[in-house]
């Protein structure tokens, strides 16, 4: 279809248009219809933007992460792991609460640098699969997922089934002879520390760049 | 004159009324009476058209072969509309509140509240049967050739309405909040995590945070009960204008009549 405005002048005076003046290009009828438009636009994301940033918003907003006491330092050996309740998440009972297995940093079995963060090593229950509660069992001296076989062996190293990557750890520190639990942080094979990531997403290789870490959560800084 | 004629009642012939003399258009309360459903239908139409668009919706000429398998569509439909109506009345007495209240509100709908249990039972059987429903009406619209010209723009809003549906399913299995619950939207979440580059971010959106938290179930609810149920009606709108506005299609096994054919015969 030829475009028949192309052989009109660009200027409203040419084309004869009644109170036109010289210079002017844009007809009232564009005008109008274009500040219409806009005035319509600006309303709709006056009440859209807020709305969407407001939905998005806990993506960027750092979660605390606070130091819970979990029991005296003579609670916790090097032969086999003691589980402890801690909170995740507030406000929401029981379903904010998750159990961490903890033990006393063994040199003749954990080959990870030592520093003020591991005296005692405790490895979340979250089974780096998909996410269910993992269990010690201590006859096998490893564990077990119940949801899709995933196995580790003692230091929360994947032995077998689908996990992309060693149990995450949390933080310990020692104050005045109680043990606290800090911040979460999630391993790759040489257990070396990462800000946490979800379940199923592998740390080796190019995975820790395929699966940024996130605003939301993070391990503290120079560790 | 209404066509509707009522038996007389059993009273002496003296106390019926005189049947109306030849030429006379005198019109009783009775005849007001009977014509009063369709003078409020008039009323209405004189004032919108709606009648041509009803018409125009649901007097339309179909294909030679058309049979039963037609109908999933139509059931697909009222698969949905049983969810919303249902999914509305269980609004009235579910609480999302993650500390305990959602599973005591459910509790209480199944025990205390009088069909509670009924009503509860056909949102969550039905929402299995609108799964069904929806693959039988795809794999029908496959088999049949209903997807191709002119009817892509339908099959896309069609994929648009599973997805809808399947976010549905997802996002109201949490909403009892049990075990079951809890645990398999912790696995689903996790799984929208291992997308590559936007999956982190997505599981966070999700959760509203890195952990499970206090308003994620109030987050999934707002999802379940508003956010999609409105694209969903929206979406069902524009596939059912486009089934009305292209026809349907005839069974792939129904030969369209040849010119010479239609000669002969005629």
């Amino acid at each position: 279809m030829p475009d028949r405005h192309k052989t009109k002048s660009k200027y409203t005076v040419d084309r004869r248009i009644p109170g036109a003046f010289e210079g002017e290009t844009v007809t009232r009828r564009r005008f109008m219809t274009a500040s219409a438009h806009t005035a319509g636009g600006v309303a709709a994301m006056a009440f859209v933007l807020p709305s969407v940033a407001f939905a998005l918003g806990p993506i960027f907003e750092e979660q605390e992460q606070p130091w819970q006491d979990v029991g005296a330092v003579d609670e916790f050996d090097t032969a086999t792991y003691v589980p402890k309740t801690i909170t995740i998440a507030k406000g929401v009972g029981e379903a904010g609460k998750s159990t961490v297995y903890m033990r006393k940093f063994d040199p003749a079995v954990d080959k990870e640098p030592k520093d003020e963060y591991n005296d005692f090593i405790a490895l979340s229950t979250r089974c780096m699969h998909l996410g269910c509660p993992v269990r010690f069992v201590p006859a096998a001296e490893r564990f077990i997922c119940p949801c899709h076989g995933g196995v580790y062996n003692f230091r929360g190293e994947v032995d077998g089934g689908p996990p992309v990557r060693p149990l995450d750890r949390f933080y310990t520190r020692v104050r005045n002879g109680r043990v606290e639990i800090g911040p979460r942080f999630s391993v790759n094979r040489e257990i070396q520390r990462f800000s946490p990531r979800d379940p199923g997403e592998p740390l080796d290789g190019v995975g820790q760049y395929l699966y940024p870490s996130r605003p939301s959560i993070r391990k503290l800084p120079n560790t | 004159m209404p066509k509707l004629k009522l038996p007389a009642p059993p009273i002496p012939a003296k106390l019926n009324p005189r049947p109306a003399r030849p030429g006379s258009t005198k019109t009783g309360p009775l005849d007001v009476a009977a014509e009063a459903g369709i003078s409020a239908v008039d009323w209405v139409d004189e004032r919108t058209s709606i009648s041509g668009a009803a018409r125009w919706m649901m007097f339309r000429k179909v294909p030679k072969g058309t049979n039963w398998f037609y109908t999933l569509g139509s059931s697909t439909m009222f698969a949905f509309l049983s969810q919303a109506v249902t999914g509305v009345f269980l609004a009235m007495y579910y609480r999302p509140d993650a500390a305990g209240g959602a599973y005591e509100s459910i509790r209480y709908i199944n025990n205390e509240v009088f069909l509670g249990e009924f009503v509860h039972g056909m949102h969550k059987w039905g929402s299995s049967v609108m799964v069904i429903l929806v693959f039988l009406h795809m794999a029908r619209t496959f088999f049949f050739g209903a997807y191709k010209y002119p009817r892509e723009l339908n099959w896309v809003i069609g994929v648009a309405l599973l997805i809808l549906t399947m976010a549905m399913s997802f996002t109201g299995y949490l909403l009892p909040f049990d075990q079951r619950s809890y645990w398999a939207t912790i696995v689903g979440v996790n799984i929208n995590g291992t997308g590559p580059l936007v999956g982190p971010y997505l599981s966070d959106f999700l959760r509203a945070g890195p952990e499970f938290g206090a308003t994620t179930l109030s987050r999934f609810y707002a999802i379940h009960m508003l956010l999609i149920p409105g694209a969903m009606a929206a979406l069902i709108g524009a596939h059912l204008y486009m089934v009305a506005k292209l026809g349907t299609t005839a069974p792939p096994w129904i030969k369209a009549d040849s010119p010479v054919k239609k000669e002969e015969k005629a």
